[in-house]
């Protein structure tokens, strides 16, 4: 080894000189990152600046030169960021609280000015919270609580994403989307109030129900008494005279055979059953 | 006995010798049997090696401390005689130091570990290096590519090529870079997360608790790679947002029953797509699968209360339909069995009437106790329980009923 070193030892600090300042003078630009080339503090020249039309592979990202030590480079991202806000609570025109939850997307089309006027990201995103925030309850505060749950609030999306992509612009930044997630009612007594309209709601259906229910019953059975009494009309109107006597007679049996209690019968010989008994005694 | 010997000559010795430092020789051979050695150096080699200057202390530490001794004599001249083992000398054979320093010297340790050497006399060292370097590029210029899969060539960073499943050859790293991402198979996210209650408002203000499963998968590797920030995060909220949009759009019964369910899922499909597309995300909604629809918890009962309700209603109707078939039946029997002897009777009217009757009285007169009175204010039989009781037959009946046969 040591031979090695001896006979190549200039060689060696060549190659380690080259490799430092190859690194040093190149940089690495990812697809997913833009750069800005800054020389001694003023923004030169972009690298793989983001353009829609731009198919990958042509977009300028890969192995950059640069002057080194005279020039740092400032990796911004480029892909489509997300700026989450936190939930606001938002008054509708009609006085309603609604918990909004809210999300834009945006992207850093302008690098230079996003260096310039931001920072870093981190910082860009510490500026537009509050422009969304505030563009938001401007825009909801318009609408009644009801129109925000209907597909019109996409209306109101786009307003917002407007306004507020007009604010972003001068940070280089391009909003490509805002999007409520939830709407919700606020916890506490708004929410309750929801569910107890939904109980009393349900409540009622359940009442209205059974009521049904019983309705139908009664008439199933009045209808059925009155088959009833058509069939026992149409049968005994034949003969009412005979009806009485056959009933009677049913009625006898049931009474004074099957009924309960026992049963003492006073027979007076003019009965009609007598009548052949006392002919004979005569 | 050895033992005993050795001792005689130990004290023997420290008498002689008042500068042996004995106390510091024996824990040397101490481990030993410590008559032996000592036995023989002091009977054997003491009178040749340096009869003037006394007995020679054998308990000096080690035999090399003797030589010292001897060498000490050499170098500082007769006159100083052997001296006592000073400290140093204790601790140089001794310790971690002591064999180290002996052994530590030149020619002493153990060999240096050497590759084997070329034919030449060269190391083989250089070769290694550059075979692991051409096994390092060979490895990371192929990339197998499952079936499933397909991958993205980098360039320093530049984007080069996708590659397609086989086997594929690149420039090896690091000058190309890949990245092998399963793409065919259908990925699915849960939302919400977990069996946490999720309410989401209905066109109608009330709520619906939803769970839904997101079914999707790449459809274009390099913008899924290279234009979302966080692809899983962005289909997320994606979703979300388009759920509530279209569970906004319907109301609660055709979201919980069931009706409405079809149209929410293929909405939130085609709003995501939208969405998706507009980020150019590279991502492919392949369907949403709404999982649980129900009330919120905290009126789930209520909405439990209406089924039951619904049940208490059939039921109430299955018992009158019940009760109306057995009077049709009941009615339709005794209409039925009037009409038969009906017929009969009117074949011979009078003779029928009095077969029944007295058919009729016999039956009935049979079982019950009778009693006759010759009475002819009693113009009717009558059921009276005080007869049975007293068995006396009461001269005047109660109040009389009308027969029915007459």
């Amino acid at each position: 080894m040591d031979q090695v070193w001896h006979r190549y030892r200039f060689a060696i600090i060549a190659a380690v000189v080259l490799v430092i300042a190859a690194l040093s003078s190149l940089v690495i630009v990812p697809e997913t990152q833009q750069a800005v080339v800054i020389r001694t503090g003023e923004p030169v020249r972009t690298i793989n600046r983001f353009r829609p039309d731009v198919p990958y592979g042509e977009t300028g990202a890969g192995m950059v030169a640069r002057i080194p030590i005279l020039e740092q480079v400032q990796f911004v991202d480029r892909r489509v960021l997300d700026l989450d806000m936190e939930r606001q609570q938002v008054l509708s025109s009609d006085q309603q609280r609604l918990q909004v939850d809210a999300y834009a997307r945006f992207r850093i089309i302008d690098p230079i000015a996003m260096v310039e006027n931001a920072g870093t990201e981190e910082n860009l995103r510490t500026q537009l919270s509050p422009i969304l925030t505030s563009v938001l309850r401007q825009e909801l505060g318009r609408r009644s609580f009801a129109s925000l749950l209907t597909p019109e609030r996409g209306d109101a999306m786009t307003n917002i994403r407007v306004a507020l992509d007009r604010q972003a612009r001068q940070y280089g930044a391009q909003v490509i989307d805002v999007r409520i997630k939830r709407a919700d009612l606020p916890d506490g007594t708004p929410l309750q109030a929801a569910f107890t309209r939904m109980e009393t709601d349900r409540e009622q259906e359940a009442a209205s129900i059974r009521a049904a229910g019983q309705r139908d019953a009664q008439i199933i059975r009045a209808e059925a008494e009155a088959t009833a009494a058509r069939t026992y009309a149409d049968a005994y109107g034949k003969d009412p005279e005979f009806y009485d006597f056959f009933r009677a007679m049913q009625s006898y049996r049931r009474t004074f055979e099957m009924g309960e209690g026992e049963s003492n019968i006073v027979l007076s010989p003019d009965n009609d059953y007598m009548r052949q008994f006392q002919n004979g005694n005569q | 006995m050895t033992h005993k010997g050795g001792w005689f000559e130990r004290y023997a010795l420290m008498m002689a010798g008042k500068r042996s430092p004995w106390g510091s020789g024996t824990p040397d051979d101490g481990g030993e049997s410590p008559g032996d050695k000592p036995a023989t150096p002091a009977s054997g080699e003491e009178p040749p090696a340096s009869p003037p200057r006394g007995p020679r202390n054998p308990w000096l530490p080690g035999g090399g401390s003797g030589a010292g001794g001897g060498e000490g004599g050499g170098r500082g001249g007769p006159e100083r005689p052997r001296r006592a083992a000073s400290i140093e000398d204790i601790f140089r054979n001794r310790g971690p130091e002591g064999p180290r320093r002996r052994t530590g010297g030149p020619g002493g340790g153990p060999p240096e570990f050497r590759l084997p050497r070329r034919a030449n006399g060269g190391s083989w060292l250089p070769l290694i290096a550059v075979a692991l370097v051409a096994l390092a590029l060979l490895i990371t210029s192929f990339h197998q590519v499952e079936p499933k899969q397909q991958g993205i060539v980098s360039t320093f960073g530049r984007y080069s090529r996708t590659l397609n499943p086989g086997l594929n050859l690149t420039l090896p790293w690091p000058l190309q870079n890949v990245e092998v991402t399963d793409v065919t198979s259908i990925r699915s996210e849960q939302m919400p997360d977990g069996n946490a209650e999720q309410l989401i408002l209905t066109g109608d203000q009330n709520l619906v608790d939803m769970s839904y499963l997101i079914r999707w998968s790449i459809r274009d590797l390099k913008q899924f790679r290279y234009q979302l920030a966080e692809p899983q995060e962005t289909l997320r909220e994606v979703a979300e947002a388009a759920m509530r949009a279209s569970v906004a759009e319907q109301t609660f019964d055709s979201v919980v029953s069931g009706a409405g369910r079809a149209t929410v899922e293929e909405r939130v499909g085609t709003r995501m797509q939208a969405v998706l597309d507009a980020y150019r995300s590279g991502i492919m909604v392949q369907g949403v699968d709404i999982g649980r629809t129900e009330p919120p918890e905290q009126v789930v009962e209520a909405f439990k209360d209406v089924s039951a309700a619904q049940q208490d209603a059939d039921a109430e109707i299955n018992r009158a339909e019940a009760y109306s078939q057995q009077l049709r039946a009941r009615a339709e029997g005794d209409a039925s069995e009037f009409n038969q002897i009906y017929a009969e009777y009117r074949l011979a009217p009078e003779v029928t009437r009095r077969r029944i009757y007295y058919e009729t009285m016999e039956s009935v007169l049979a079982k019950t106790n009778k009693t006759v009175v010759e009475n002819s204010g009693v113009t009717t039989y009558l059921p009276l329980p005080e007869i049975g009781r007293r068995g006396v037959a009461p001269a005047q009946a109660p109040a009389a009923a009308q027969p029915g046969a007459r």
